[in-house]
């Protein structure tokens, strides 16, 4: 029932897409706009499965099997900006999570830092592109940095919140019980926290994930915001949106796996709220 | 009847806010023997759970003292467990894990923790539930693992306050036909707080009846029918009258107060 139902919706999501696949191959088929300007889905799609697979033919003598079949631009372009996606994003949110438990625990630990985070707080981080050029030079410390300082805020706003808003009672409780200091601390503020916590970790990924496409734009020359803007200078639109279709596709798949993490660790809070 | 085991002596409360000060609590004074049921009894605002507060030692009061088996309360005890009326399970472990926590604070040995979940499990008829979230159960089941995580500190005093409240009629029966099994065979001091005059009735060894603003203590008897009680019978109606009269004064007094401070703002 539940399965079938899930099907369903899945096939009415795909509905439009298909329509819009179809219109837009139709549209390049029949010659109306400039295959430079707008290549057809299938260009696209072959763009996609060469830029995907190894540029050398397979040679036992050069290496293993595995090494080579990831040896095509893509996944090396994917890899690399996963890296600095996941990098940036450790340094950030690992900075963040102490800062935030200590701000959202102490309000004088708040007092002293919390001045300071809310005028830093509305820089994008892409506006630190030229001086993280000037401090760190090109490749991938620039990009880790501005990687860290998007995912930083988000991660350490959140957990303020998420400390702050624990309910007395559980403190309550768990002092009747005997919990002070640290035990009150790993069992009882900490997993309270936890749901504002990862909200704040799935926004942190998404800025990161954002922050690593413009980085690698002008401050690196792999990975998959870099492929896209060569790509522009040879006028390879096919494999701009080749490019584009991967970094949807990485989104999604990040996306999903922090649903799953999500659904597991907060497998106690679903249908709380209510 | 063996010493006192909770006391309480002229103890008052008040509460400070900008506008104006409320006292709560004035010139409480209270013995409960070592086993004692005892209800407090008022409508909101006599000071009931204010004075549970005080003796589960989340907010000192004013002034007065309280000494709970012979110590000053400081603070708050696993000696003195206490089971509120919103559960206040945490949702995040399980239930087995709730019942084990205060003995995980304790730092008892596993096998001893796992040995006493086992049997408070069994029993509160909760053995399967036992690796269940609190989201999963009803209102009566949560506050049965809310009384076997108290139950597990094997503290000699139990505080419940309006543990029964938010529950249907039968449920409520039920666990207060379950609690007053579980007290007879451990002997606990229970403070239960409650609006319900018939609860007390139910349950009580000892009703204390509070006054509305200020809280002092308008009557203090004791229940001597024999248990099980029957809320049918003569007796038990007898009492409930008596009582109503008592609670209703007060309920009015509190009823004229809001008209009163509506009237002011």
């Amino acid at each position: 029932m539940v399965a079938t139902s899930s099907w369903r919706q899945v096939g009415i999501g795909l509905v439009l897409p298909a329509v819009i696949i179809a219109l837009w191959q139709a549209v390049a088929q029949l010659g109306w706009v400039n295959p430079q300007v707008l290549p057809s889905p299938l260009a696209v799609a072959e763009k996609w499965v060469a830029y995907l697979l190894p540029l050398q033919p397979y040679d036992a003598a050069a290496g293993s099997w595995l090494h080579w079949a990831v040896s095509g631009e893509l996944i090396t372009d994917s890899l690399s900006s996963l890296y600095r996606v996941l990098l940036g994003f450790l340094i950030g949110g690992g900075l963040a999570l102490p800062l935030g438990l200590a701000m959202g625990m102490s309000p004088r630990v708040y007092d002293w830092f919390n001045v300071l985070v809310q005028m830093v707080r509305p820089v994008p981080p892409i506006a630190y592109i030229p001086l993280s050029m000037l401090w760190f030079g090109l490749g991938n410390p620039p990009a880790v940095f501005l990687i860290a300082l998007g995912a930083f805020f988000p991660v350490l706003m959140n957990t303020i919140a998420g400390v702050r808003q624990v309910d007395g009672i559980y403190i309550r409780a768990a002092r009747n019980l005997g919990a002070s200091g640290f035990t009150m601390f790993t069992r009882v503020i900490l997993p309270a926290a936890v749901p504002y916590i990862l909200s704040g970790v799935r926004i942190g990924i998404g800025t990161a994930f954002i922050v690593v496409i413009v980085a690698e734009m002008v401050a690196v020359n792999n990975g998959l915001g870099f492929r896209i803007l060569e790509a522009r200078e040879y006028f390879w639109s096919d494999k701009i949106i080749a490019g584009m279709i991967t970094i949807g596709l990485i989104g999604l798949a990040i996306d999903v796996g922090m649903n799953k993490l999500n659904n597991y660790l907060l497998r106690w809070h679903r249908g709380l709220e209510n | 009847m063996s010493a006192s085991h909770i006391v309480v002596s002229n103890v008052n409360k008040v509460f400070q806010s900008a506008e104006r000060e409320v006292v709560a609590l004035k010139d409480i004074n209270l013995e409960i023997p070592q086993g004692q049921f005892v209800c407090l009894l008022g409508p909101s605002g006599c000071g009931k759970s204010t004075l549970l507060n005080a003796v589960a030692g989340f907010a000192p009061p004013s002034s007065g003292s309280i000494t709970a088996d012979g110590k000053a309360v400081t603070g708050p005890g696993p000696e003195r467990g206490m089971v509120f009326q919103e559960y206040a399970l945490f949702p995040w472990m399980t239930v087995a894990d709730n019942i084990a926590f205060g003995l995980q604070i304790k730092g008892q040995p596993k096998a001893q923790i796992q040995a006493t979940v086992d049997q408070l499990l069994t029993m509160l008829s909760l053995q399967d539930f036992r690796n269940r979230y609190p989201k999963d159960l009803s209102g009566g089941m949560r506050q049965r693992v809310a009384i076997a995580r108290v139950l597990a500190l094997d503290s000699p005093i139990m505080l419940m306050d309006e543990p029964f409240g938010a529950l249907d009629a039968l449920t409520r029966r039920n666990l207060q036909d379950e609690l007053l099994r579980i007290w007879a065979e451990l002997k606990k001091t229970i403070i239960f707080v409650t609006h319900s005059i018939e609860e007390a009735i139910y349950l009580a060894d000892r009703i204390v009846v509070m006054t509305y603003r200020p809280g002092t203590v308008k009557r203090d008897l004791l229940i001597e029918l024999p248990r099980l009680r029957d809320p049918a019978s003569a007796e038990f109606n007898a009492l409930k009258r008596e009582l109503g009269q008592l609670v209703m004064e007060e309920q009015q007094r509190h009823h004229h107060d809001e008209l009163r401070l509506a009237a002011v703002d």
